[in-house]
């Protein structure tokens, strides 16, 4: 072997252009009750993913009994036919599986990940417990106990106590407002005569989607759907109001809130305002406008906070791309004595970013090689591709999305990400919530000009 | 099922193995130093973890933030300290991997040159942030560091938290810094994995290449595994919490010796998931507890199995207590059942066919062919790894019940609201955190 490889550490390596991407074929089809059937392979382990994907999250809640599409989620595997939450629990273990229920504003997603030997019984049983759950009043008075205790530890959680004050500051009455769990009075307002309501009405085969990667072709998948989904038919109309597109406000309704917690060691802060939907015209700009500002480790506000002063273990910024316009949302956890300090700072960050110092051609280029360079490991696992085709069920995206994704941002240009944030970056617009001791708080609030905060009790 | 390398010892003593797995256009490079917060010493706690932060800083001939051009190549990358181990990774695209060796070995070879008392300054004062976040402002967040304390003794390597108390973090000096860095900071104390799209020859050229001029440093003396407790010890903790939550924790085989696997397999059995003893007694026929878990806490130099349960509104923990214990004494007294062991081996099975779905970061493929080479000396242990588990009987795990988990010889924390100590257990002293 030859060791005359000399070794230059006078400049870094350079780095070759994004490897392609080459996304699964997906394989489409639908049973005779239009449950939808997506699938690919992906063969190298003998392990499937499945995923039942409903476009029905929290946003549709029935007014006044908000928690519910998570209450509903939450009682499919307890219990179905002959078989109780114990036995129903036991059965998923005996497979090495267990039923994964994931219940965003947007949607509903059931994951099950098992060996590809066990998926015709993996398959069986989550249709037994999403399709024919029994609904037993005992088995929901227990799973809403346990939900409002979950409420009560969370006034103990100051990062949920913030995320919960910030969307209320900014969404008011939206859909949007609201947190998955709900609150300890809509909890209480919930029976399981609503339940039972809400899953007739909303858990349909003709809305719904189950995906599959792994080592499984099409055809067999489609028959064992068949053998355990075929059954599955929609007896309710539907509804059709979808609670996403309801507008959102133009105005937070209030632009600095402060959640009292006497003796916190650090101040939780959200700064955000309304975002836009997934289906924008700037999506990629907004992305790579976003990795720049606080969307990486080596976005501004991240070095400013972090590693300039030192104020926190970190600070990054989102948008969150939803059916309806989701936040976007600076969030981080500062040292309390630095609260004003990290506050104007981030504030200051938002609005350079669309004034005195946009993004520089360099920021850019950056940017845009950190998005594409990498993107090939987010399709590793036959979870990532499942929860990538869950993306394109529910965004209505094209089957080519991800395999184009990177000459997408390539187009973005200095000028449409300078663009993107002066029209969606409205600082007039931003609402601030912090959730720390009020007494070392407030005086440093008023000493930097930010003014006097309302004292806020988030609904929980 | 198994990992397949190639495994060289570098001449300065940096064992490099190389897992070929062409499948995305990607490489996970991952490399271990052996040295942990086990390391450190009373009164100088936190440390290890503190320096991890230090090597992100820059080094001699890229004296910048390591995460800009890492980034920028379209690398995620990330490091971790635990009580054994400090571990860098980067999972980059295929034309980054001599960016990422290139990276790895300047600050290997060359960090001290661009270290400053400024770039330390501030990663403690992100340190320090990071517990505040992490373990201050979290409900429960030091119950840990009040339970170590009490299962180790305070010469004991494990007695502290990783993150190290706040008084030493404090008090950590810049000068510590270089000793540390030539004490754990070499070849013969690292091993490096990299896999992925490559080839094997080739691979080691390049590592060679990049690693090989770095001198090789003393070998670090072996720790004393220590330990020992008498007796039963009640423990009680204030938090800023609404509901009271026991901690119950054992001394238990250290990780990969014998009886580890069995206590693993117990943790489920006993406490997690809906199927579990506990989950079934505690939350969902009586419900006096909202949440249940188990776990064994595997380590280098010895093991400990700890219980956590969480009252539900309105109950004591003294009635999760009797719970807890009653169902440790029917195990204890019948052992488990053959479909809890069923359901065991079944779990186990499907977490080791998972566990080779991933090429880099934490828990990746290359992170385990390091785990096994660092404490075993044998990259090629997974198979043996999956049959200890595999070959596990009920009566093996039954013997392991009675031998480790004795009502005489435990740490019972409570974690109460604060200004309540009468919801703890009776006869619990204040324990002591910072």
């Amino acid at each position: 072997m030859s060791l005359e490889r000399t070794v230059d550490r006078s400049r870094l390596p350079p780095v070759g252009p994004p490897p392609p991407i080459r996304f699964p074929r997906i394989h489409k089809n639908h049973l005779a009750n239009r449950l939808a059937l997506w699938s690919a392979e992906h063969r190298e382990l003998p392990v499937v993913t499945v995923m039942l994907v409903m476009p029905v999250g929290s946003a549709a809640d029935f007014e006044g009994f908000e928690g519910l599409a998570a209450v509903t989620a939450d009682m499919m595997d307890e219990g179905t036919g002959n078989l109780s939450a114990i036995d129903v629990n036991a059965a998923f273990a005996r497979l090495g599986a267990h039923l994964d229920t994931d219940v965003s504003a947007d949607a509903t997603v059931f994951t099950v990940t098992t060996l590809s030997k066990f998926l015709q019984p993996a398959l069986s049983l989550l249709a037994d417990c999403v399709v024919r759950p029994r609904l037993d009043a005992a088995d929901f008075d227990r799973i809403r106990q346990l939900r409002l205790t979950r409420l009560m530890q969370i006034r103990d959680l100051p990062s949920a106590i913030a995320d919960r004050a910030f969307m209320q500051v900014v969404y008011g009455t939206h859909p949007y407002a609201h947190m998955s769990l709900g609150t300890e009075e809509s909890l209480r307002q919930l029976t399981i005569e609503t339940v039972r309501t809400f899953h007739s009405r909303l858990y349909r085969a003709s809305s719904s989607t189950l995906v599959a990667c792994g080592d499984v072709g099409a055809a067999e998948f489609g028959q064992m759907a068949d053998d355990v989904f075929g059954a599955w038919s929609d007896t309710r109309p539907e509804l059709h109001e979808d609670a996403a597109l309801v507008p959102p406000p133009l105005a937070p309704v209030h632009r600095l809130v402060l959640v009292d917690k006497p003796g916190a060691a650090q101040s939780e802060i959200r700064i955000g305002e309304v975002g836009l939907a997934r289906s924008t015209p700037d999506y990629h700009p907004l992305i790579v406008l976003n990795m720049i500002l606080g969307g990486q480790f080596v976005s501004r506000i991240n070095m400013k906070l972090r590693q300039e002063k030192g104020l926190t273990y970190g600070a990054r910024t989102a948008f969150d791309f939803r059916r309806g316009r989701g936040p976007f949302v600076l969030q981080t956890s500062v040292q309390s004595d630095g609260t004003a300090e990290a506050v104007s700072s981030s504030l200051r960050e938002i609005q350079a970013i669309r004034t005195d110092r946009p993004p520089t051609a360099e920021e850019v280029e950056v940017a845009k090689a950190a998005l594409t360079r990498g993107y090939a490991r987010n399709f590793e696992t036959a979870e990532q591709i499942a929860r990538a085709m869950a993306q394109l069920v529910l965004y209505g995206l094209p089957d080519d999305y991800f395999d184009t994704f990177a000459s997408k941002v390539a187009e973005v240009t200095v000028d449409r990400a300078r663009q993107a944030a002066v029209t969606h970056l409205d600082p007039d617009r931003l609402a601030t919530a912090i959730v720390s001791d009020s007494s070392i708080v407030i005086p440093q609030l008023a000493a930097a000009g930010l003014g006097e905060p309302i004292p806020l009790l988030p609904r929980l | 099922m198994h990992i397949p390398f190639t495994q060289y010892t570098l001449e300065n003593g940096l064992r490099v193995i190389i897992h070929e797995d062409r499948r995305l256009p990607m490489v996970a490079v991952n490399l271990w130093y052996h040295v942990g917060s086990k390391n450190e010493h009373p009164g100088r706690t936190g440390f290890a973890h503190l320096f991890e932060h230090l090597m992100f800083e820059g080094s001699q001939h890229y004296d910048k933030g390591y995460f800009h051009p890492l980034q920028e190549a379209g690398a995620a990358l990330n490091g971790s300290t635990n009580p054994d181990r400090t571990n860098y990774w980067e999972v980059v695209p295929t034309s980054a991997f001599e960016l990422a060796l290139w990276m790895e070995s300047d600050r290997m070879g060359y960090l001290l040159p661009a270290l400053t008392e400024q770039k330390f300054e501030t990663q403690r004062e992100v340190v320090l942030n990071e517990r505040r976040q992490n373990y201050e402002n979290r409900p429960y967040g030091l119950a840990a560091s009040a339970v170590l304390a009490a299962l180790f003794p305070s010469n004991h390597p494990y007695h502290w938290m990783t993150i190290g108390e706040t008084a030493d973090l404090k008090a950590a000096a810049f000068e510590d810094v270089r000793e540390f860095f030539r004490t754990y900071y070499h070849p013969s104390n690292a091993s490096l994995v990299v896999a992925g799209d490559i080839h094997t020859a080739d691979a080691l050229e390049r590592v060679r290449a990049y690693f090989e001029e770095i001198p090789p440093g003393p070998k670090p003396a072996p720790l004393d595994p220590l330990a020992g407790l008498a007796g039963e010890r009640r423990l009680v903790l204030e938090d800023r919490v609404e509901l009271p939550r026991l901690y119950l924790a054992w001394h238990s085989p250290a990780m990969f010796s014998d009886g580890d696997a069995e206590m693993d397999l117990l943790s489920d059995l006993f406490a997690n998931g809906k199927v579990s003893r506990l989950y079934q007694t505690l939350v969902y026929e009586r419900r006096i507890a909202s949440e249940v878990m188990a776990y064994q806490n595997s380590r280098e130099l010895a093991g400990f199995w700890q219980v956590v349960a969480t009252a539900a509104p309105g109950q004591t923990l003294e009635a999760l207590r009797q719970a807890i214990d009653d169902e440790l004494d029917r195990l204890t007294e019948q052992g488990p059942t053959s479909d809890e062991m069923e359901r065991g081996h079944a779990q186990v099975e499907a977490q080791f066919v998972y566990r080779l779905q991933t090429l880099g970061g934490f828990g990746g493929k290359a992170d385990q062919l390091n785990a096994y080479s660092v404490f075993l000396n044998d990259p090629g242990y997974f198979e043996q790894d999956l049959a200890r588990y595999a070959r596990v009987t009920a009566d093996d795990l039954h013997r392991r019940v009675r031998e480790h988990l004795r009502r005489d010889n435990r740490v019972v924390l409570s974690v109460v609201p604060k200004g309540k100590l009468s919801l703890a257990l009776a006869h619990s002293t204040p324990a002591v955190v910072s």
